[in-house]
């Protein structure tokens, strides 16, 4: 069976892709269907859903249209899920390897550094990051990549604790083939699933550090993001409920899909789980 | 007198008794009682001569009183000062003080104290009383032990408006004199002359006081205790309300929508007066020493550019007025007849493009204050309405701190700022416009750098005036000048709620509000 045949028998995570895809399709087309500003007031101020049909989500406290905040909104999450997620498996996936190819000193020190983030609660480093280095999309996806990477690390160092002594790794080595290249086409490709599978989880898990970050009053001022969105309307809970329920359920659907992508693939890619009903 | 007061609570409760709930009782002070209300933030002390932020004047305002009040109007009212009087020249003020009058620790009040505050302790503490002091006042004396006198070098207007609470506090001599006021212990169990004493204060829950017995105003206060509890979360201080724990909310103490939701509830009264000799008016503050903002019209195009209503019923959920000038609305020398700016881009875009300026070339930096999501609202708003000018606009984030170290150092393209105006434009007002006020190091002088020696001369010559008429003609044409040249961007007044149970009588009686010594406050059974 094929890969992809695999993955579509997961009825969830064909649902998870579908959701992404729409998200991913919004996100893109924002400035097309939204060509004015998603800052800029253009309505009455706090129009509930559906009562104007120029804006079918409402509009808020300063007349800004809901609906183009979600589509401006999933552009940023979706970067910084993406770009912070990528910088932590490189830093995750370089530290992890050369600790656990090859191990002792080497391997002793890059674990104790790695479990110095660790010890650290990862969102509460990431709002002090934030607040030192002002709060700019830059800063942000490094912060969450720069608290993310540990897990990325300890997994690929214990992949490749156990591959190091295969035999097609000792054939490498017994035909002279170097340190660096053993572990980029030997042992990377075959340690591959899991990390893909762990990368498709920290997307998620970057998209609400972000939104919990923006919630906090710690985004990227201009930037318009579904944490903030959440964050400015928290307060007209009891007056205006669709200002903070839309952009909630921006989050959970997107976060959920990406769940759903995740397992999908963990099961399309694990041997072992091979045969299990998705 | 007492025996006639006591026969008049006799009858109070007898009525009571008889017709529960009937006007009678509404209208008639009952003593005793305990109030409870809410110190946000924790005071990092009592002491007002020391420190005169809002949560310790309104506790110490309780402790403390200064010679003079001020009623709703702005006039004079009688506080530890029974009658004043200035000479025609406007060179001598001559006080004459309360009978009887004794401080917490039992010993007598007397003009030393006043000679004593107004000489050593706040000329040395309190940097608005030392700059009066030093500018206008000759000497300071007292002929005898009921009276003080201040004879000044020059003329000043505003002099009878420099005694609230906040500007002279009446601080006891025995105590301070020869001492280092900022660290004498006896800050932190505070003697003064009001009606209620310091008890208890525990960190972080509480402040406690009680009845002065011996408060010099006969059978005042009517309540037993004050509380004035330290509730952090602003989303809890709401809940207390609402719960009944605590029976006042000042300004400030809940967050706007709170302050709607709250007003609605069964048994609650609101009241925005109670601020008029504070009257802050907040304003959006350019950097006038670079571009764009060094050109007039460019700032008048702002002016048009944004709308004050919408930001006053939008963003402050109406608690507030569209400010016309420099002068709130509600303080003395206010004048209407000035150069006014309608909402109304197309003269906002016409007025640009008169200036020369091309917009698209420039990034503004917009820094909001950090004080909660009402500015933040309102900095989005103002980036909006430049960016339909055509500016390019970044927000900048920064922390309390961040924002006082960029305005004091002039680091800023635009941000925002208010002020109190203190019922005289002299004493609040021309701090922002003088040119010689252009210094670094606060938040609130000339930070724009805006200087114009014709406006300078006005608002010399208004607070050396003898004659109020002569003064109010002086800040009239500062006015005029001023909203034509819109050195700042004035955008609101604020109107902030006292929130209380209507059980709660008398509470704000002038125009300082909660500070005034709660003296009259009682609570109906």
């Amino acid at each position: 069976m094929s890969f992809f045949r695999r993955y579509a028998q997961n009825v969830g995570a064909l649902v998870g892709l579908a959701i992404l895809v729409v998200v991913i399709i919004v996100a893109a087309a924002a400035p097309i269907l939204y060509p004015v500003s998603p800052w800029q007031g253009i309505g009455d101020p706090l129009l509930g859903p559906f009562e104007d049909s120029a804006f079918p989500l409402g509009t808020d406290m300063l007349g800004r249209d809901i609906a183009a905040g979600l589509a401006y909104g999933a552009r940023v999450s979706l970067l910084i899920g993406v770009i912070s997620t990528a910088v932590a498996v490189l830093i995750g996936v370089s530290l992890g390897a050369v600790a656990g190819y090859y191990g002792g000193r080497v391997d002793d020190l890059l674990m104790r550094f790695t479990e110095f983030f660790q010890t650290i609660p990862a969102f509460a480093m990431a709002v002090v990051l934030v607040a030192i280095f002002s709060p700019t999309i830059t800063s942000i996806t490094l912060a969450i990549a720069v608290v993310s990477w540990p897990p990325v690390a300890r997994l690929v160092r214990g992949e490749f604790l156990s591959l190091r002594s295969r035999e097609f790794v000792q054939a490498a080595i017994v035909i002279g083939q170097t340190g660096p290249r053993i572990m980029l086409t030997q042992i990377l490709p075959n340690a591959i699933s899991p990390i893909i599978v762990t990368a498709s989880l920290m997307v998620a898990t970057a998209i609400l550090t972000e939104s919990s970050l923006s919630f906090l009053g710690l985004g990227d001022r201009n930037m318009m993001s579904w944490g903030f969105m959440i964050g400015a309307a928290r307060t007209m809970l009891r007056e205006a409920w669709w200002l903070s329920v839309f952009p909630g359920v921006a989050i959970l659907v997107t976060v959920l899909a990406i769940n759903l992508i995740g397992e999908g693939l963990n099961d399309a890619m694990n041997p072992h789980l091979r045969g299990r009903k998705g | 007198m007492n025996m006639s007061k006591r026969f008049i609570y006799g009858l109070v409760s007898l009525a009571t008794i008889a017709m529960a709930g009937s006007s009678l009782a509404q209208n008639s002070p009952t003593p005793g009682g305990t109030l409870n209300m809410i110190a946000q933030p924790e005071p990092p002390v009592l002491m007002v001569g020391l420190n005169s932020q809002g949560p310790t004047l309104y506790v110490g305002g309780q402790i403390y009183q200064s010679l003079l009040s001020y009623g709703k109007d702005l006039k004079i009212l009688p506080s530890l000062a029974k009658a004043w009087e200035a000479s025609d020249d406007g060179l001598t003020y001559t006080f004459t003080l309360q009978d009887g009058v004794k401080w917490h620790d039992g010993k007598p009040f007397s003009a030393d104290d006043v000679v004593f505050t107004a000489d050593k302790f706040l000329r040395e503490a309190h940097p608005r009383w030392r700059y009066i002091a030093n500018t206008y006042v000759e000497t300071i004396t007292s002929p005898s032990p009921d009276k003080v006198i201040f004879k000044l070098k020059k003329p000043f207007s505003a002099f009878l408006y420099a005694f609230e609470l906040s500007s002279f506090p009446v601080v006891p001599k025995h105590i301070y004199e020869g001492t280092d006021y900022r660290t004498n212990p006896a800050n932190q169990t505070p003697i003064g002359t009001g009606p209620f004493k310091f008890k208890e204060w525990k960190r972080g829950s509480y402040i406690h006081l009680v009845k002065n017995e011996d408060y010099w105003k006969e059978g005042k206060p009517y309540l037993d205790e004050l509380y004035f509890r330290i509730v952090p979360d602003a989303a809890s201080r709401g809940v207390a309300f609402e719960k009944g724990a605590v029976d006042v909310l000042r300004g400030g103490d809940v967050e706007g929508f709170e302050v709607r939701r709250l007003s609605k509830l069964e048994g609650v009264t609101t009241t925005t007066e109670g601020w008029e000799m504070y009257s802050p008016l907040v304003f959006l503050q350019m950097n006038l020493r670079k571009a764009p903002f060094d050109n007039k019209l460019v700032r008048k195009a702002v002016m048009h550019a944004i709308n004050r209503e919408f930001i006053v019923k939008n963003v402050w959920f109406g608690l507030g007025e569209p400010a016309t000038g420099p002068l709130a609305s509600t303080t003395r020398f206010y004048t209407k007849d000035t150069t006014s700016y309608p909402f109304d881009l197309n003269a906002a875009k016409k007025l640009i493009a008169e200036s020369g300026i091309k917009p698209q070339e420039h990034t503004i930096r917009l820094m909001p204050i950090p004080y909660g999501s009402q500015w933040d609202r309102m900095a989005e708003y103002v980036r909006q309405q430049l960016e339909q000018l055509g500016f390019k606009v970044n927000i900048q984030a920064v922390d309390a701190g961040g924002w006082s170290q960029a305005l004091s150092d002039w680091n800023f393209d635009v941000t925002f700022n208010f002020t109190y105006q203190y019922g005289d434009p002299a004493l609040g007002v021309a701090r922002h416009y003088l040119s010689s006020n252009i210094i670094k190091g606060t938040p609130f002088g000339n930070n724009g750098g805006y200087s114009n020696s014709k406006v300078d001369e006005l608002f010399l010559a208004a607070a050396e005036a003898v004659q109020t008429d002569q003064a109010a003609k002086a800040y009239a044409e500062a006015q005029k000048i001023l909203t034509d040249e819109v050195p700042i961007g004035w955008l609101f007044e604020q109107r902030n709620v006292t929130i209380m149970r209507d059980k709660v009588k008398n509470l704000v009686r002038t125009g300082i509000g909660v500070n005034e010594s709660m003296d009259e406050v009682w609570i109906a059974k």
